[in-house]
């Protein structure tokens, strides 16, 4: 069994855990004309990377979502971070 | 090349084995072909072998690499079966069974294939109302099917959980007769030497590192053997194919997920059919050595590491422990995982890649070894002709900006 670590709850079973989606994809402005090409990249292009991945993960129990660094070939964890931004 | 018939093997036993020959060569890569297959699993064998069949081009290689079969081919539970949902998806997967019924004696290689039926139970009153409507979409859509009550699933599947106390109750199921199982490495030395007899170069522990493109086409790859150029280029790489997608610069609609299978000690013969029960997502078949061959859904975590975890572990052989309590003990003999190119809609891509002479083949995600006589026709037409087959026209990547997607995932209620 995996140890994953939560940035709010600390080291928690891997079961806990959901993969939301690959991070760093921004959602097209919709105050424009939006193409179909466009929509369907943002929805469903990935990158899929081998290898050192940055991933958005959801701990369920706390329902909060936050950033994580893994290697997708060995199951290794580099980094876990919130993805809180101060209240503006 | 020796034929292999009954009396050949004959002659080899008098013979004590000496006189066959090999099964196919090991040619040096040359540095230029008509056409370049790009993994060689059954789906890349499979190409080679019906662009030498059906459209006349030999020229061609085969790069792999590790070993022939060593990823998703030598990794899977062997089932073939085409109970979809979806008129295009029944079209598709039952062109590759039908395939597969003439495979070995178009190969003249034994592929195993065992049309000893696969059912999927229901396990309550509204679940046997879905039953109905699978089978009856199967059949307007030319598959073969049968609706099950308890007692015909009972009869075929005496090892079937009764106990009063049981979680999911058994009200029905249904039966495609035509599905079964066949044999995974037979698969893919069978298109090898089929593929190698008609001049296919295969060429094996040849990685290909990166894609050659001259005036915004595609005509070479870079390998670890060197650069070999190409008139046209198909990708089968399952798992990989976002790796070999990202070479030319392309993003696709797919994400590699770890799939796991599970093969028991033998025993003695208990299961003549393939059973899914989709309340567990666990399904199983007996091999003819006599293991149970058990498989399951996803690992929950995307991955390339061609190993399982844990808890998708628990879950598949807890369910195999509910559906037959009589198999709760026995010992696990081999566990395994494929990584398996997950699309949105459970549905192939098969069709151009966006760059000019590079075509794909993959997105079976977990259904690709019962494709691999169709998804190799279909990526062979492609790269001889330019265009698409009716069957594959419906899966190529337009389908996504279009919106036109072929859920199957969700349509038919079974694990992918």
């Amino acid at each position: 069994m995996q140890i994953f670590t939560c940035p709010f709850c600390g080291p928690r079973d891997e079961r806990e855990f959901h993969f939301a989606a690959e991070a760093g994809k921004t959602r097209p402005d919709t105050t424009g004309e939006v193409s179909a090409e466009t929509w369907a990249t943002y929805l469903h292009a990935q990158r899929n990377d081998k290898g050192r991945t940055r991933e958005v993960w959801m701990h369920l129990p706390c329902a909060e979502l936050f950033l994580m660094e893994r290697d997708s070939v060995t199951m290794e964890v580099f980094s876990t971070q919130s993805l809180r931004k101060a209240p503006q | 090349m020796t034929r292999y018939s009954a009396l050949s093997l004959f002659r080899e036993g008098l013979r004590g084995h000496k006189g066959w020959s090999q099964a196919w060569r090991s040619p040096k890569p040359k540095p230029e072909y008509d056409a370049i297959v790009i993994g060689g699993g059954g789906h890349g064998l499979a190409t080679a072998y019906y662009l030498a069949k059906n459209h006349k081009i030999t020229n061609v290689a085969v790069l792999e690499k590790g070993w022939l079969g060593g990823g998703n081919t030598g990794r899977n539970t062997t089932v073939i079966r085409s109970n979809y949902f979806y008129p295009e998806s029944a079209a598709l997967y039952d062109f590759g069974v039908k395939l597969y019924e003439g495979l070995s004696r178009d190969l003249n290689y034994n592929v195993m294939f065992s049309q000893r039926g696969m059912i999927v139970t229901a396990h309550s009153d509204h679940d046997m109302e879905m039953a109905a409507r699978q089978t009856n979409a199967m059949r307007l859509n030319g598959v073969d099917a049968e609706l099950l009550d308890r007692d015909q699933v009972l009869k075929r599947i005496p090892l079937a959980n009764t106990r009063p106390d049981c979680r999911h109750p058994i009200h029905g199921g249904v039966l495609q007769p035509r599905a079964g199982t066949g044999r995974h490495d037979a698969v893919a030395w069978g298109f090898a030497r089929a593929a190698d007899t008609r001049g296919v170069d295969i060429i094996q522990n040849c990685e290909v590192t990166g894609v050659i493109t001259e005036a915004g086409r595609c005509v070479g790859v870079e390998t670890s053997l060197g650069p070999i150029r190409a008139g046209v280029l198909g990708a089968a790489t399952a798992g990989h194919s976002s790796v070999i997608a990202s070479m030319a610069g392309i993003d696709l609609p797919i994400t590699s997920y770890a799939l796991q299978a599970f093969v028991s000690e033998p025993l003695k013969p208990v299961m003549d059919t393939v059973w899914l029960a989709p309340p567990f997502g666990t399904y199983f078949s007996q091999s003819d050595k006599g293991g149970l061959v058990i498989g399951g859904g996803l690992d929950r975590v995307p991955s390339y590491g061609q190993r399982g975890n844990l808890p998708m572990q628990e879950t598949v052989l807890a369910g195999l422990a509910e559906m037959v309590p009589a198999l709760a003990k026995v010992k696990l003999l081999r566990h395994w995982a494929g990584i398996v190119d997950v699309t949105p809609d459970s549905s192939p891509i098969i069709g151009p890649s966006g760059l000019n002479g590079l075509y794909l083949n993959c997105g079976w995600g977990t259904g690709g070894f019962k494709s691999i006589p169709a998804g190799g026709w279909l990526l062979a037409h492609l790269m001889a002709t330019g265009a698409h087959h009716d069957l594959s026209r419906p899966f190529d990547l337009a389908r996504f900006p279009t919106g036109h997607l072929i859920d199957e995932g969700a349509a038919s209620c079974i694990a992918h």
